[in-house]
């Protein structure tokens, strides 16, 4: 069993599945013989050869309206845009297409594809390449939209989305890309989707989050411990659809509520969040929904990111609010 | 200075606008029966055509979008393509479904505004009809994509117009079908509009066709109202597919129709040009050449028209008498299990007090 960072589970993850499974095929720009800009896609050319691990041209709505194409013949496309600042030319296909062909042809055909990308800021990238606009996705009917945030998760989730008969995008958080190794068994042992994963037991504030701030969040429950605040910890991990049972049933034990996102604060799925808490957790809240994210502003260049960045100081300021509401 | 690439785009006519034959005929036209079926199609075309559109008129239809004038391009498609090849057609292109078993009622309960409308009895590998235009030509490069890698003798055939070679999309996909040598035919609908914008306002290069060169396919222009031409170059274009080389073929036509039944042409466009097109039209001029050769007569058109007529008012029959579907079948196929998330919303919309009435917008 090996240590690996996120990046290195996403490998091991694309490489399990085309090695048992023949219909998976990997392509975008760049993803054969360099591997990918982030290494994600590392050997597998060589491996499996340059018709399944494909390099496009430079053309991100071909790639994702192949991948529907692909997936209609019944074969597993796993496509990457190489960063999600070039997502948007996708987003004609997904909603157009990958979301309902499914339904508009009764079942007859469907779309099982994967939408690779990484995202997020915080590594000092050039502009357009450190957004988080998640929830773009989250608002169309028919994806599912699915975020890792460990090694481990991002293995087991990504086996998932491949497997899913339905299109998912799959966002990686490229911050937390190298940032922590974990022994990840390559057992091709997929997690579930649609649901949260609770990451730690608390009993006087729950804290929601997905993605990279999971470390911000995780620092930020360990300093509310040092002053005697149980924080529960919740990853969201499939943003769309919302596993609802999760979050309303430990703030109904807590009472209080943190949303922690580095997308945009308005319309962001924290709102969705907190409208859940509102409509179906509202007699067991004991504060005001908190939520901590990035600015409504347009994401600022390296020099001022970290002022952009949601920290762990404002997170337990949050946390601290909702146990000092009265 | 030297001259480094050449290229030349060929007009492919065997029957010209007053039914005379122009160019050596094919193989598949040398014994004029065997037109006969296409001439059908072409016909059942137009008469379905004219049918929607009366069923749109008197409010039993949605907005529908016309063929008329260019159901030569259809049918020389559906005639070329074996049933195991794939379409992927834009939303004019009936003909070419019909010929591939696509049921007229299937068209009507779509325009119809009923989801199972594309849910084709034959043809189940061939695409729905694309709405946003020139999406559908990535799906073609990815459908093509995976006949080559399965080393299948299956070619795809994708559909656009006019105004979708402005578009990212069919540039984009034309490149990679160059890149990837597959076997893919593009047919292009070239009826002069996109909507109110003429084919001079889309572009300033002298022919679509040429738009292949630069991708590295094969291109060529066809008159889009012969429908032998149409038939023998799809063909030709289908076996060059085969051997890994693409092709874009620009069909030229006209839109006779309104955009769709929303649109008023009179807005941008003069009867007179109207009329000059209408001599070029396809049916009749395969009609008046299949009657000099003595291959057809009155009394047979007049037991087509019948039996054809006969044909679509049973279609329309079918498409009528088709009950609604289930409100919660908006659910149903969103994913093949519906995520606990969405189980309140469909459980609401089942018990909802006016859900059951299942009426769709006819806009």
């Amino acid at each position: 069993m090996a240590e690996m960072t996120l990046i290195e589970a996403v490998t091991q993850a694309l490489a399990w599945e085309m090695a048992i499974d023949e219909r998976v095929l990997v392509l975008g720009e760049d993803v054969g013989v360099n591997g990918g800009v982030f290494r994600a896609t590392v050997g597998l050319q060589d491996r499996f050869g340059s018709e399944r691990v494909i390099d496009t041209p430079l053309a991100e709505s071909l790639i994702a309206g192949m991948a529907v194409g692909l997936a209609a013949q019944g074969l597993r496309p796993v496509a990457e845009i190489q960063f999600m600042g070039f997502i948007y030319s996708v987003l004609d296909q997904m909603l157009s297409h990958a979301s309902r062909l499914r339904n508009r042809t009764r079942g007859r055909l469907t779309c099982p594809m994967v939408l690779r990308a990484p995202f997020g800021g915080g590594i000092h990238a050039p502009e357009h390449h450190s957004e988080s606009t998640e929830a773009l996705f989250a608002h169309i009917p028919g994806l599912r939209v699915v975020i890792p945030s460990s090694p481990g998760r991002a293995y087991g989730l990504l086996l998932a989305a491949m497997r899913d008969p339905d299109p998912v995008i799959f966002l990686e958080p490229k911050r937390i890309y190298r940032l922590v190794k974990e022994e990840v068994p390559d057992d091709g042992a997929a997690l579930p989707l649609d649901v949260c994963y609770t990451l730690r037991e608390g009993s006087d504030v729950t804290l929601v989050s997905w993605g990279a701030m999971i470390k911000e969040t995780l620092e930020a429950a360990d300093t509310l411990a040092e002053q005697d605040i149980s924080a529960e910890v919740i990853d969201v991990a499939t943003i769309k659809p919302l596993d609802k049972a999760t979050i309303l049933e430990s703030v109904a034990r807590t009472g209080r509520c943190v949303i922690i996102h580095e997308a945009v604060r308005t319309g962001g799925v924290g709102a969705e969040i907190a409208a859940l808490l509102a409509g179906e957790g509202l007699l067991h809240l004991m504060a005001p929904v908190q939520r901590v994210t990035g600015y409504d502003t347009v994401m600022p260049l390296f020099r001022l990111e970290n002022h952009y960045m949601p920290s762990v100081e404002r997170v337990v300021q949050a946390a601290q609010q909702t146990l000092e509401f009265e | 200075m030297q001259s480094i690439a050449q290229f030349t785009i060929n007009y492919w006519q065997y029957l010209n606008a007053e039914g005379q034959v122009v160019d050596e005929l094919p193989a598949f036209a040398q014994q004029p029966d065997q037109l006969i079926p296409l001439y059908r199609a072409m016909r059942l075309t137009r008469l379905f055509d004219h049918k929607a559109i009366a069923l749109q008129r008197t409010g039993q239809l949605g907005t529908y979008a016309s063929p008329l004038g260019q159901e030569a391009i259809g049918v020389g498609i559906g005639f070329a393509m074996r049933p195991e090849d794939v379409l992927i057609p834009a939303y004019r292109d009936h003909a070419a479904q019909f010929v591939r078993g696509v049921r007229l009622s299937d068209i009507l309960l779509y325009w119809g505004g009923d989801e199972r409308g594309m849910d084709y009895a034959a043809a189940r590998e061939d695409f729905p009809i694309a709405v946003p235009v020139a999406s559908q030509c990535c799906h073609a490069v990815g459908v093509a994509y995976a006949m080559r890698l399965r080393r299948e003798s299956r070619v795809t055939v994708c559909c656009i117009g006019d105004g979708g070679t402005s578009k990212g999309d069919f540039y984009e996909s034309l490149n990679a079908a160059g890149v990837w040598q597959l076997p893919l035919v593009f047919v292009i609908n070239n009826n002069q509009w996109a909507i109110s914008v003429p084919r001079s306002g889309q572009s300033a290069s002298q022919t679509l066709a040429q738009k292949a060169i630069a991708a590295g396919l094969h291109g060529e222009q066809v008159d889009g109202n012969d429908v032998i031409a149409m038939r023998a170059r799809v063909g030709a274009a289908i076996e060059r597919a085969q051997q890994g080389e693409a092709t874009v073929i620009e069909a030229l036509s006209y839109r006779m129709s309104d955009h769709t039944t929303a649109d008023d042409a009179s807005r941008y466009r003069t009867q007179e040009e109207l009329d000059q097109h209408a001599a070029c039209d396809p049916i009749s001029r395969l009609n008046s050449w299949l009657c000099e050769v003595g291959h057809w007569s009155d009394a047979q058109e007049q037991a087509l028209q019948q039996e054809l007529t006969e044909q679509v008012d049973e279609a329309v029959k079918q498409y009528l008498s088709k009950a609604a579907q289930q409100p919660t079948s908006m659910f149903d196929y969103l994913y093949e299990t519906l995520p606990a998330a969405y189980q309140a919303q469909r459980d609401e919309l089942a018990g909802a007090p006016n859900a059951a009435q299942g009426d769709s917008d006819n806009g």
